[in-house]
């Protein structure tokens, strides 16, 4: 049997490798490839060279919402795991009504970017109100509403893959703290953290790319104003690509260099915190 | 042996599953086809249109053309602001749209190599005049189809209690020509708005994408068409920007005499505007004859709607009548099929010659046309009679100018330096670099 497997197997992969060859792979060169080029709809490109990754060079928009973006991801990576895992852990005490608490945290994850982001529009803007602001008064409002958003979106999701690695840590290795007489903060720090080291790895890893690559809900919160302050680098490459005539190729060499610096952070993150996993 | 079946079964699954999506897209579309293409040799027109005021008329007229033709119609209307976008991704696509639109000469300048030569259709030999195509030498790569005035909309029946109120300077509309005449009407009314039963002299200034152009491009113009006028050119790669400071006084009276303040700008939008007016709230609303079916059968009455000129300070104003142009010209795709390209051509015929096409243009839409056929169609709309009476009374219409923005993103960068300033963020210089130097960067940067 294992034989037979062996034999057919690329009849077996074909339909997957077709579907991620025209879905990935073809998308992907031929973004390479536009990357180089002049073009004003993407079927009729003209080779030009490196000229479009120079024009980067002098875009103080792009530099600008690089670190607005690596400054967003910090504090949305250390805000999200934090709380998700403290909401984690406060809901696997067994305390009254765990389910409902634990439905009630996944909830906004249901529901889609942009409806997040107008929802939240209009509530930050109804609070600023009061105060004759508005989000877009300045960059670090939309920044701030940014990442009150992100919070309540993606803590209930990152909790429960906490709670399903709490879950997992065998009940005796507690136990055999307790009896040591390890305090409460001391199993968590011993026993709890390194234990639960993959689910951290996962988490990390979604947030971290997750805020990079954030879009709907930075084009339905700010749209990027005040002057294009408030835009991400996702943003910022489709208002490039989209909104300047001549700039398609610019855009599409921005978003090649997103993806080189999106997939070396998530590489090394990975490489860092999988070194500290323990087996059980 | 369990496992084998089962694996079996899940990618015998995910084949067929493929196989069927596929087929079942295949199937929509080739019924779509046949079901519009009817009897006549199956050309086909899609229509990517650009004003959202009028998207439901679009598509009833298609419909009516498609029931008396057979020749299937789509139109799809691109929301305020991403029409540039939107005309990219469809131009991309294999039923890329066989009618567009382009701004003006500018925007005309990144679809050129898209535009089918128009000089041998029957549509252009409608226009009345060669003021309101856009040629490249001798070719007619786009034509306008509506011809569009903008200026000050304001509420009659709150006018005439302020001009009969006591406290008033201003007594009379025919006073109201300059600026100095509207920075005083608008003070006063701000001051006694409750008096008047109203919010504010303007309606919120919103720099909501819904609503920025009306003052990043449309109220732009003004200190453009000055300066033209001045040094007599009609285009240019660098702007001096000599009218900018009758700029900062207007938009300063705008943000100052609103519905709101000036730091709420930002989150307001086109329809927050036009219910403020519409509902009786504010008296001046700057914008222009489309906005007439979103006013239309609210609080203010059809007769009390009038337009008044945007003054800005400058001398001899008085004789200054509306902003009249076109930013709409329809252009046909020169990549499509053959058969396309003749159903589009066909399409707009029927659209200025046939008698539901003229209702639905004049009475529906309420658009005046460049075009000779439309005679007996004049549209009821009460503004577009406002312009009427300043062309009668001998003033000068003021030049859509706005068409020869270097860019888009002259537009965007400006907007948010009107914004900042408004908000106390920014300083008035702010404008002045965005309107000046972005000029000249933006001009050089779309004609290396």
């Amino acid at each position: 049997m294992q034989k037979a497997i062996k034999k057919y197997f690329p009849i077996f992969v074909l339909p997957t490798m077709i579907a991620f060859a025209i879905g990935f792979l073809a998308p992907f060169l031929l973004g390479i490839y536009l990357s180089f080029c002049d073009f004003t709809t993407v079927t009729d490109a003209e080779f030009i060279g490196i000229g479009n990754y120079l024009k980067i060079l002098g875009d103080a928009e792009f530099i600008h919402s690089l670190w607005y973006t690596a400054l967003f991801t910090i504090v949305t990576v250390i805000l999200i795991n934090v709380l998700a895992f403290a909401v984690a852990l406060l809901l696997t005490k067994g305390i009254r009504g765990t389910n409902v608490f634990r439905t009630v945290f996944f909830m906004p994850n249901l529901i889609g970017g942009i409806v997040l982001g107008y929802v939240w529009q209009l509530l930050l803007n109804g609070v600023l109100a009061h105060f004759e602001r508005t989000l877009t008064y300045s960059e670090w409002f939309g920044f701030w509403g940014l990442v009150i958003l992100m919070l309540w979106q993606q803590i209930g999701y990152m909790m429960i893959i906490y709670i399903s690695g709490i879950q997992n840590i065998p009940g005796d290795l507690i136990e055999a703290a307790k009896i040591d007489g390890a305090r409460p903060s001391q199993i968590l720090r011993h026993v709890t953290i390194p234990m639960v080291m993959p689910s951290i790895t996962i988490c990390t890893f979604l947030t971290l790319t997750n805020g990079f690559k954030l879009f709907d809900q930075n084009l339905a919160l700010t749209n990027g104003a005040p002057s294009k302050m408030s835009e991400l680098l996702a943003l910022n490459i489709y208002n490039t690509f989209y909104g300047r005539a001549g700039w398609e190729g610019v855009g599409q060499a921005k978003a090649v260099i997103f993806f080189i610096i999106v997939g070396v952070i998530a590489l090394i993150q990975n490489k860092l915190t999988t070194s500290k996993e323990v087996q059980q | 042996m369990k496992k084998k079946r089962v694996l079996a079964f899940v990618l015998a699954a995910a084949m067929v599953g493929g196989l069927v999506t596929g087929c079942g897209s295949s199937n929509d579309s080739k019924e779509g086809g046949s079901s519009g293409g009817g009897s006549t040799s199956s050309g086909k027109v899609y229509y990517l249109n650009f004003k959202p005021e009028q998207a439901d008329q679009w598509v009833e007229l298609a419909e009516q053309y498609t029931d008396e033709t057979g020749v299937q119609v789509d139109v799809q209307t691109a929301a305020s602001g991403t029409y540039e976008s939107q005309l990219k991704s469809e131009m991309a696509k294999d039923e890329a749209p066989t009618l567009f639109q382009v701004n003006g000469p500018v925007g005309l300048a990144t679809w050129k190599d898209y535009c089918y030569d128009l000089s041998d259709s029957a549509v252009y030999k409608d226009v009345s005049s060669d003021d309101y195509v856009l040629k490249d030498g001798d070719r007619v790569l786009g034509l306008a189809y509506v011809i569009e005035t903008y200026g000050l909309i304001y509420n009659k029946a709150i006018l005439n209690d302020y001009f009969s109120a006591d406290w008033s300077t201003v007594k009379s509309i025919d006073d109201l020509n300059n600026f100095e005449a509207l920075k005083t009407v608008a003070e006063e009314i701000q001051a006694h708005k409750d008096d008047l039963g109203v919010e504010g002299a303007f309606t919120s200034a919103g720099m909501d994408s819904s609503s920025d152009w009306r003052f990043k491009t449309h109220l732009a113009n003004l200190p453009i068409y000055y300066e033209y006028k001045d040094r007599g050119i009609t285009s240019t790669d660098a702007i001096e920007g000599t009218y900018l400071d009758n700029y900062k006084q207007i938009w300063d009276l705008y943000i100052n005499n609103a519905t709101c303040e000036p730091s709420m700008i930002s989150s307001k939008t086109g329809d927050d505007a036009s219910s403020e007016f519409a509902l009786g709230e504010a008296v001046f609303y700057q914008n222009g004859t489309w906005a007439y079916n979103d006013i239309k059968d609210n609080e203010v009455a059809d007769e009390d709607l009038g337009m008044l000129p945007i003054y800005i300070g400058v001398d001899g104003e008085e004789n200054q009548g509306l902003c009249t142009g076109s930013e709409n010209y329809w252009c046909v795709n020169k990549n499509a099929s053959e058969e396309d390209i003749q159903a589009t051509l066909d399409f707009m015929q029927w659209v200025v010659e046939s008698d539901e096409g003229r209702d639905m243009l004049a009475n529906q839409m309420g658009f005046v046309t460049p075009f000779t056929t439309f005679a007996d169609y004049l549209p009821a709309n009460p503004l577009v009679l406002a312009n009427d009476e300043y062309d009668k009374a001998g003033k000068t219409p003021v030049s859509w100018n706005f068409t020869t923005m270097p860019s888009e993103n002259w537009k965007n960068n400006l907007g948010s330096a009107l914004l900042e300033y408004a908000q106390g963020t920014g300083d008035w210089n702010g404008v002045v670099t965005a309107f000046v130097d972005g000029w000249k960067t933006e001009y050089a940067a779309a004609n290396k």
